[in-house]
């Protein structure tokens, strides 16, 4: 057995392991020697921790069983499916946490959170473990929606009723009064604890429903940052600097990726959170009543002109991860590399169902990332540029950002519409989330092309032969 | 001088925040969604927590309640850091013949 010095000097080189982890995806060469140093900072801090509990079959078979999962879902999943895994495991930590905390009020001993048996829990400790017991009840709920949603079990659209903010509110009232309740009451109020947790089930779950599927990327995000501090408060209530320290950097994390999606959709956070904004396919909005043309050719058209330009410049968006037309618009981009065309990809930060999402679907498609651009690194290159080719992305290059009212007033986007062609692929000429008609659909130099984008982009690839 | 372990706790929390906060505006954008589920990964630190619940050999059900969490902390922590992997092999630089042969 170790002593405790031991214990938290090796938990410091572990917290030391999940810092380097983090700071090696700072590019893609050395990200691989990242994520090896959290395998490795994970297994100082599991080892060390085994040595401080006796019930070990119980232990190990069970982090055999949930590992065997964990290694099989990993291996399986497809990488379009990878917001709705990431939502799932969010769950799980939510889940863990509120167990975890169940067991430290029915046994505080054992986590040496008093004394001796039969002791009552100190009144910090309490309130620690209510604000982790929330917080993993509201993220295991919240996950479970954001889950459903992802994975077109439950339609994307948002749920609103009236007085539902009314609603939310009341049961926060409630869940921190039964907190007050727990935290007040002399020794194990079972009947307060057990109240708080399940309103803060319910809550999560009504904080999610009324969020639309695009604005999907800040609802994950936060939904990360919430399972980091719920692993932060168990952390406190079992005065354990480990799960502190890596509850901290994972909150911390999701809390800065939350920041980034709404300042790539130019929404306040709140106004996301709230909800009720953006629906799944949403049928376009006739705003003014003026009927307008726009102008569409097939995919040989839109090969032909791309076969000729010097430039393209590719949009993916959330349409090509619904298609899985990775595959099929890396081909597209090898042909037209090997006509001596220069192919790059533009991403918007929010393409997508979470941040980062594109870029993965590309890679796994074995596009080099330095092919791969981000915004800011491409906007300027747009009206020097040929051709641009639209895949399944509309909100994040509509011109309308740039029109004082419109709803989408001040959200950057990738100025796709100063290129010299636009080629748009599209299933139909719905609007996009926000139930906006686009404007660059209707341009002179646009060109329609409706259809699937898989179907499309291979038609596109035969063409250009 | 005695310190309350909770003031201890607070400034190991408020320094980790800041780690973080500085180490992720590092990261580059591509690799968003690799280190959101990094990050899920290091989160299932709760996988300590979860081993300390179930760790008596003489207590009662609160124990079977930890080895469930040890089992939900457990798929995370796998199926996280793998994933992850995964994800990053793809972000190897391709040379351009190997493209070729595709």
């Amino acid at each position: 057995m170790l002593s405790g010095n031991q214990v938290a000097l090796a938990y410091l080189v572990a917290s030391v392991f999940f810092i380097l982890a983090l700071k090696g995806l700072s590019s893609p060469l050395t990200s691989r020697r990242g994520n090896l140093f959290g395998m490795i900072g994970m297994a100082i801090a599991v080892a060390v921790t085994l040595t401080l509990t006796r019930n070990w079959t119980v232990i190990v078979g069970g982090i055999a069983l949930g590992g065997a999962i964990g290694a099989v879902v990993a291996r399986k999943v497809q990488m379009t499916a990878m917001p709705e895994l990431v939502a799932f495991m969010h769950s799980l930590v939510g889940m863990a946490a509120v167990l975890i905390a169940i067991a430290a009020v029915n046994n505080p001993l054992a986590f040496g959170i008093v004394k001796a048996a039969g002791e009552a829990i100190p009144m910090g400790n309490k309130l620690e473990l209510f604000i982790g017991t929330f917080v993993g009840a509201m993220t295991f709920s919240g996950s479970v929606i954001a889950f459903l949603k992802l994975s077109g079990r439950m339609s994307g659209a948002p749920i609103v009723f009236s007085g539902q903010h009314m609603v939310n509110l009341l049961m926060a009232i409630g869940m921190f009064g039964c907190g007050l309740w727990f935290f007040a009451s002399g020794g194990t109020n079972w009947t307060a604890f057990i109240a708080m947790t399940a309103i803060a089930f319910v809550l999560g779950f009504l904080i999610i429903i009324p969020i639309g599927g695009a604005d999907m990327p800040v609802v994950i995000s936060m939904l990360n940052s919430y399972s980091g501090w719920a692993a932060a408060g168990i952390g406190f209530s079992l005065n354990n600097p480990m799960l502190i320290i890596a509850g901290s950097l994972v909150g911390s994390s999701g809390a800065i990726l939350s920041y980034i999606m709404c300042k790539a959709m130019n929404r306040p956070f709140l106004s996301v959170i709230l909800g009720g904004f953006g629906t799944d396919s949403g049928a376009a909005v006739a705003a003014d009543g003026v009927q307008k043309t726009h102008r569409s050719g097939s995919a040989d058209d839109a090969a032909f002109l791309m076969g000729n330009a010097d430039s393209v410049i590719i949009v993916p968006g959330y349409g090509l991860a619904v298609a899985r037309a990775q595959h099929a618009v890396k081909e597209l981009a090898y042909k037209l590399r090997e006509k001596g065309v220069t192919v790059r990809f533009a991403i918007h930060p929010v393409a997508g169902r979470m941040p980062g999402h594109m870029n993965v679907l590309l890679a796994e498609a074995e596009i080099p990332y330095d092919q791969v651009l981000e915004m800011d690194e491409i906007n300027s290159d747009f009206p020097t540029t040929d051709v641009v080719l639209v895949l399944g992305a509309n909100d994040v290059v509509n011109p309308a950002a740039h029109t004082p009212g419109s709803p989408i007033y001040g959200m950057p986007i990738l100025e796709v519409d100063k290129a010299r062609t636009v080629m748009v692929v599209k299933r139909s000429m719905a609007a996009g989330y926000a139930g906006l008609d686009n404007d660059l659909f209707y341009m002179d130099k646009t060109m329609m092309v409706f259809g699937d984008a898989k179907k499309v982009v291979e038609d596109m690839v035969k063409a250009v032969g | 001088m005695t310190v309350d372990p909770l003031i201890t706790n607070l400034m190991v929390f408020v320094l980790a925040i800041f780690v973080g906060y500085h180490v992720v505006w590092n990261v580059t954008p591509a690799l968003h969604t690799p280190l959101m589920s990094v990050t899920n990964a290091i989160s299932s630190i709760i996988l300590v927590g979860a081993m300390l619940a179930a760790g008596p050999t003489d207590a009662d059900w609160g124990v079977w309640v930890g080895a469930v969490a040890v089992v939900l902390a457990a798929v995370n922590v796998f199926g996280g850091f793998l994933v992850t992997q995964r994800m990053l092999e793809m972000f190897r630089k391709k040379e351009p013949k190997k493209l070729e042969t595709k």
